[in-house]
């Protein structure tokens, strides 16, 4: 009888660490996938990630249109039309972009000229708060990324943000792509997407797609380090963010 | 007890018959979402959640009603309501089950569902929706299934069938409070960030959800031959009306807050419901009937002589029905992404797809409520 229960724990006990193991390597396979590479010693690192677009060096939504179509064909961005579409950046009027900056009386070329948009990566990202899976996450260094392999779909992160910066892949995403860049990877249906500030290239140590195709119009850099680019030149100009009220804390500034 | 679903008569069969139809036809267009995407639906980057959320929230308010028939029988031991305190705990079963397939049918990537439970996120809503949710169902199976064997074998239910009952109350005051944390919560959504909001759903449910019940047990009433007790249908409607009062003046508060504050952002939405804004005015013609037929409800239903008189009360509860599912179950959901982000007007409307699978979950549940409930008529009935 003895032996019989002995034998049982036994066999119960190395079940059980074998379980555990088990249960450790999936929880590992679910970290995100950063986790498991070891960093390239090239990459680009702050302490903060953060965008200064000096909007006074772009006149109409022409100029702008170098740094979408770099970003888009950088990341597989589809192409529909309509609104089941997806942007990663796109360009907005004042009234549209900062809906609670309303001034009468306002500059007639303000008003009237187009300004990008694109994921703030908030200092506190509602979109993180209210994920169900962490699919959504903000990394050390301030940039909020997807996980597209843990996202369910919910669109909750698209109620929570406050910028409209998300889009949902309704339908097949690679039907609506002309051409693939085989470097970065194309999604599925029914994950969210938005912009990742370039993560991808700042681990192989370079700037934003973006930020490159405009030419020293957008800078990028890092918020945490006072000597930076993108702080002189928020000290130095008038700055605007999107919907600072609402406490996100955004790390996309205007130079107005 | 459950042999008890498989013995009926001809009319029991063509209905199951008629629900299982509802549900394969909901069921084939399910599968046309499930391979092509939301493309299907009628909703976008602007109004990401809507038709099968609203449901969502609706249903979990006709869920959270059988507390108003648990508290005072458990809690206050009032004794009328012993005959029908097990109907209210089988709808909730019945209601939940809809709200977690409503959840479903809007993910984007249902097989991964079970990240939700993977990857618990005790920052998220969602999460605790999942867990108030499913704590409370299977509450009700337990107290509804439990208190109806004892009565099958005629002894008085278990402690524990009671001790489970109460704490099934708070669980239900929570399925709607967290349900309403779910758009209360999120900053940039004027329409929904509210701190009524928790209190207008509760309101909401306890009045339109113990009216369906009414109105469905009046049914079982005719059709199965089965007495619901006069002072219990009376007392009932009796909720209901203060409840009604509750929805409506929380509403109302609403309104206040937002005109006399005067601030674009607070009216925005209430302005696309009842006027239209842009141009777009899908939602008028529902939110004038909404506030009409919410209105003549309270009318009929606050004087006595009228309250008492059956024709009136099933009357007035149909158009009680119609009024808070027009606020929850369509219009809340889409009036919050309206405005959207950008101050721009994206409609929506949903697709017959939509409406198809709705239909499907809806007679799921229905059929659900008819098993349930045939077997508590039919234990009932052979007790007495």
């Amino acid at each position: 009888m003895n032996n019989t229960r002995r034998n049982f724990l036994k066999v119960a006990g190395i079940t059980a660490l074998g379980v555990a193991a088990g249960a450790g390597t999936a929880a590992a396979s679910y970290l995100p996938h950063y986790d498991h590479m070891t960093p390239k010693p090239e990459r680009l690192h702050a302490k903060r990630w953060g965008m200064v677009i000096d909007t006074r060096k772009f006149h109409s939504a022409e100029d702008y249109k170098p740094l979408i179509e770099a970003c888009h064909i950088e990341h597989n961005v589809p192409e529909f039309s309509g609104p089941k579409e997806i942007k990663w950046l796109w360009v907005d009027s004042y009234h549209h972009a900062f809906p609670m900056a309303h001034n009468e009386f306002m500059s007639e070329e303000v008003e009237h000229k187009p300004f990008p948009l694109l994921c703030n990566h908030c200092e506190e990202p509602p979109c993180v708060r209210v994920c169900p899976t962490q699919a959504t996450f903000k990394r050390e260094d301030g940039i909020v990324i997807m996980d597209m392999h843990r996202c369910i779909g919910c669109r909750f992160c698209m109620a929570g943000c406050p910028y409209g910066s998300r889009s949902f892949n309704f339908q097949d995403p690679r039907k609506g792509l002309k051409q693939e860049n085989p470097k970065y990877p194309t999604r599925t249906k029914g994950v969210v997407e938005k912009c990742n500030f370039c993560a991808e290239r700042l681990a192989e140590g370079k700037m934003p797609a973006c930020v490159e195709a405009s030419e020293g119009k957008v800078l990028f850099g890092d918020l945490g380090d006072p000597n930076s680019e993108v702080r002189r030149a928020l000290a130095e100009n008038f700055t605007i963010r999107r919907k600072p009220d609402l406490g996100t804390n955004p790390s996309v500034f205007y130079i107005i | 007890m459950l042999e008890k679903a498989l013995t009926g008569d001809k009319r029991y069969w063509s209905w199951i018959g008629f629900l299982l139809v509802l549900i394969g036809i909901g069921f084939g267009a399910y599968v046309v979402q499930y391979q092509e995407g939301l493309v299907v639906t009628g909703m976008s980057r602007d109004v990401s959640w809507a038709f099968y959320i609203a449901q969502l929230t609706y249903l979990v308010g006709v869920a959270a009603s059988g507390v108003m028939l648990v508290l005072p029988y458990y809690l206050h031991d009032y004794k009328k309501f012993g005959n029908l305190v097990v109907f209210g705990e089988f709808m909730a079963i019945g209601a939940i089950i809809m709200c977690l397939l409503f959840v479903i049918v809007d993910l984007g990537q249902p097989q991964r569902l079970f990240n939700l439970l993977i990857h618990p996120t005790p920052n998220s809503i969602l999460f605790w929706d999942a867990m108030v949710l499913n704590g409370y169902m299977l509450l009700n199976i337990i107290v509804g299934w439990a208190s109806l064997e004892a009565q099958k074998k005629g002894v008085p239910y278990a402690k524990w069938v009671r001790v489970l009952a109460i704490v099934s109350v708070p669980f239900a005051f929570s399925i709607h409070t967290v349900t309403a944390f779910l758009y209360a919560g999120i900053p940039g959504r004027h329409f929904w960030l509210t701190a009524i909001m928790a209190a207008r759903f509760l309101a909401s449910a306890f009045c339109a959800g113990p009216a369906i019940m009414l109105l469905l047990l009046m049914i079982v009433e005719k059709v199965a031959n089965f007495k619901l007790g006069k002072e219990a249908v009376a007392t009932l409607a009796k909720i209901i009306t203060y409840a009604m009062c509750g929805n409506v003046f929380f509403f109302m508060l609403e309104l206040f807050t937002a005109f006399y504050s005067n601030i674009p952002g607070h009216k925005a939405s209430i302005v696309y419901l009842f006027s239209g804004l842009e141009g777009h005015a899908e939602m008028v013609p529902f939110f004038w009937t909404a506030s009409v037929l919410a209105i003549l409800s309270l009318c009929l239903l606050i004087p006595s002589r009228t309250r008492n008189s059956k024709p009136v009360l099933i009357f007035s509860l149909i158009i009680l029905v119609i009024a808070t599912w027009i606020d929850k179950g369509l219009g809340l959901v889409v009036a919050g992404f309206i405005p959207n982000m950008f101050e721009g007007v994206t409609p929506y409307t949903p697709t017959g797809l939509e409406l198809t699978i709705s239909m499907g979950i809806y007679a799921i549940g229905a059929l659900i409520v008819t098993v349930l409930w045939k077997i508590a008529v039919s234990v009932k009935k052979a007790a007495a």
